[in-house]
């Protein structure tokens, strides 16, 4: 009885430490947001989301620092859906979705604020072996609901054809169904988290057909044209190839100092005119066209 | 005041180092205890709430064969059946430890009874290398080994079942290897000998004394080598394919619980249907490897008898 006891003690006193902790940081971390908003830009950005954005803002966020010094910047993957679910609940500072939040299930598109920072294109890809180089929408969505499973059917050669799709509520997976299946729900097949290991798979599985980003489409797959349309950077912009997206990067409500200062560093000519297009983006600032999130384009003038 | 008495009835400085010690070790205890408890407390909380919040019928959970949780059914349930998941888990499982089995024991025999003390060390550096690959390596060599192997030699796209029982083969064989080897070391070495001076040859003693006296410890290894095999999840998932649909065999695609979570949990939102599902599959996995544990403790208590 007397061990019971003191065990008991033991755990509550340590739990009381562990508050007292919990307390401790709660307090830095208010201190700290405070003097963000302070004149001076200084102070701390987390950034949390899309991993097709990652790389992007990394590098913008290495080079931000810098210049500015007393910024300091994290930056995580996590998923579109964990950056929005962040930002909403305030967790941290900006969220990253490669889709827009009014298609997100869950989320308060009213309360975030949208800050488009690129568009990312992206194309079909299958094996290279199967024989076919361009299909119609058509096909290709007859592929994709599971209504042509053989290759010959679309004029390459007899072989069935292997699905790969991207994890459910994944942001390529979102563009690509919003573009191209036209309402109707892919088949059940495989699916693969990553850019790189769906690359990888297509290269290697005889019959294989996916989508891809532009920046992971190599030499080792076959990037498809849809209805004669190449998939350029160049079509994109003027929307005649139509499966392409924003790189999104929400804030909750009006963005304080620091972060509005590396927003609008994201957004400048330093970001857009190298580093976007070093990593396999296209600038907002070149498209021609623009998307609402019911999907609908319109030109800019 | 006496001197002498003051000095036996004060606390002495070895008394204090003790209760020192003593607080130290508890709290450090208590933090492990809090931190286990608090886990399953959250996962349970956030598992239950498919079926608390979203309604979802546990028997739907556990046996339908649709799971689609950004959609509803006509009747405005989410499709949240878990069954393909959880066959696929067992699936690899099973077929995994099958596999490594026969080879975990035949290599822990040959390391106790057969090796020279040399071959001992080389073979256990061996095997301490295997459990030291991360995971992610083991998915590129099954990605880019294990599956043509299977597509070209059995058939289908070379993603299933049959493609991750053999990369988790290749995981669960130190475990269960290792932990072999220290249950034939328990074996009392006056078993061996009155078995070798009764006039048993080596193989008769090995297989009428060893194994037999060691059935316990090697059953203990062999369930540790599932748990392992059921809570991997970056190999299995680069090899599996993913396809959250009833195995229609070995060799068509499949998923696993961990495939399912390890995928889905960053691309959905945190309270809604989608998310809840997911952890609804974590609390399935941890009770699978608290059923693994207990099974172990029950193996344990029938052996000692």
């Amino acid at each position: 009885m007397k061990k019971i006891t003191k065990i008991a003690t033991v755990i509550i006193a340590a739990s009381a430490i562990l508050v007292g902790c919990g307390k401790a940081n709660s307090g830095s971390s208010s201190s700290s947001s405070s003097s963000a908003s302070s004149k001076a830009v200084s102070g701390k950005i987390t950034i949390v989301g899309s991993t097709a954005l990652q790389p992007l803002v990394e590098k913008a966020a290495e080079n931000f620092q810098t210049d500015n010094s007393k910024v300091s910047i994290t930056v995580q993957g996590g998923g579109s859906g964990t950056g929005l679910s962040q930002v909403q609940a305030g967790a941290v500072t900006v969220g990253n979705s490669d889709i827009f939040a009014q298609q997100s299930d869950g989320i308060k598109a009213s309360e975030l604020e949208d800050n488009k920072v690129a568009v990312v294109g992206m194309a079909p890809v299958v094996n290279k072996n199967v024989g076919v180089t361009n299909l119609t929408m058509k096909q290709l969505r007859n592929i994709f609901t599971g209504k042509i499973t053989n290759w010959k059917e679309v004029g390459g050669k007899d072989q069935s054809i292997v699905l790969i799709n991207r994890a459910e509520g994944s942001g390529t997976r979102a563009t690509f169904e919003t573009n191209v299946m036209d309402g109707q729900t892919a088949a059940k097949s495989q699916e693969q988290d990553s850019n790189g290991t769906v690359q990888k798979m297509v290269s290697e599985t005889p019959g294989a057909i996916s989508y891809l980003a532009f920046s992971y489409i190599t030499s080792d797959v076959q990037a498809l044209s849809l209805d004669g349309v190449k998939p350029t950077d160049a079509n994109v912009i003027t929307n005649k190839w139509k499966i392409w997206s924003y790189e999104h990067m929400y804030t909750k409500g009006k963005p304080n100092a620091a972060t509005k200062a590396f927003l609008d560093y994201m957004k400048s000519d330093k970001v857009q005119k190298s580093l976007v297009k070093e990593l396999g983006y296209l600038s907002i600032s070149k498209m021609k066209v623009q998307k609402d999130s019911d999907n609908k384009v319109t030109e800019i003038k | 005041m006496d001197p002498i008495k003051n000095k036996i009835q004060s606390t002495s400085k070895e008394t204090r180092q003790d209760i020192i010690g003593k607080i130290l070790s508890y709290s450090c205890i208590a933090l492990i205890v809090i931190v286990v408890l608090s886990i399953f407390a959250f996962v349970a909380s956030k598992g239950l709430a498919t079926f608390i919040v979203n309604k979802a019928s546990i028997s739907d959970f556990l046996f339908g064969t649709n799971w689609n949780p950004i959609a509803t059914d006509k009747a405005g349930n989410p499709l949240l059946g878990a069954l393909p998941m959880i066959t696929g888990s067992f699936g690899v499982t099973i077929l995994a430890v099958i596999f490594a089995a026969p080879f975990a024991i035949g290599t822990a025999l040959y390391m106790t009874e057969v090796a020279s003390k040399k071959g001992e060390k080389l073979l256990q550096s061996v095997i301490e290398l295997l459990v030291g690959i991360p995971s992610v390596v083991y998915g590129f060599i099954g990605l880019s080994v294990v599956v043509p192997f299977v597509r070209i030699h059995f058939g289908g796209s070379g993603y299933g079942i049959l493609s991750g029982a053999f990369v988790l083969f290749v995981m669960v064989l130190p475990t269960v290897t290792s932990m072999t080897v220290d249950s034939l070391r328990a074996v009392p070495r006056y078993y061996k000998e009155a078995s070798l001076a009764l006039g048993a040859t080596k193989w008769q003693t090995i297989y009428k004394v060893l194994l037999r006296s060691a059935t316990s410890g090697i059953l203990t290894a062999i369930i540790f080598g599932m748990a392992r095999a059921f809570g991997e999840a970056l190999a299995v998932q680069m090899v599996i394919g993913n396809a959250a649909i009833m195995p229609k065999g070995l060799l068509a695609p499949a998923s696993t619980l961990t495939s399912v979570l390890t995928m889905g949990i960053g691309n959905t939102v945190m309270g809604t249907v989608g998310n809840n599902a997911l952890w609804s599959l974590a609390l399935m996995l941890l009770l699978m490897s608290l059923i693994f544990n207990i099974i172990v403790r029950f193996i344990g208590r029938k052996g000692r008898m």
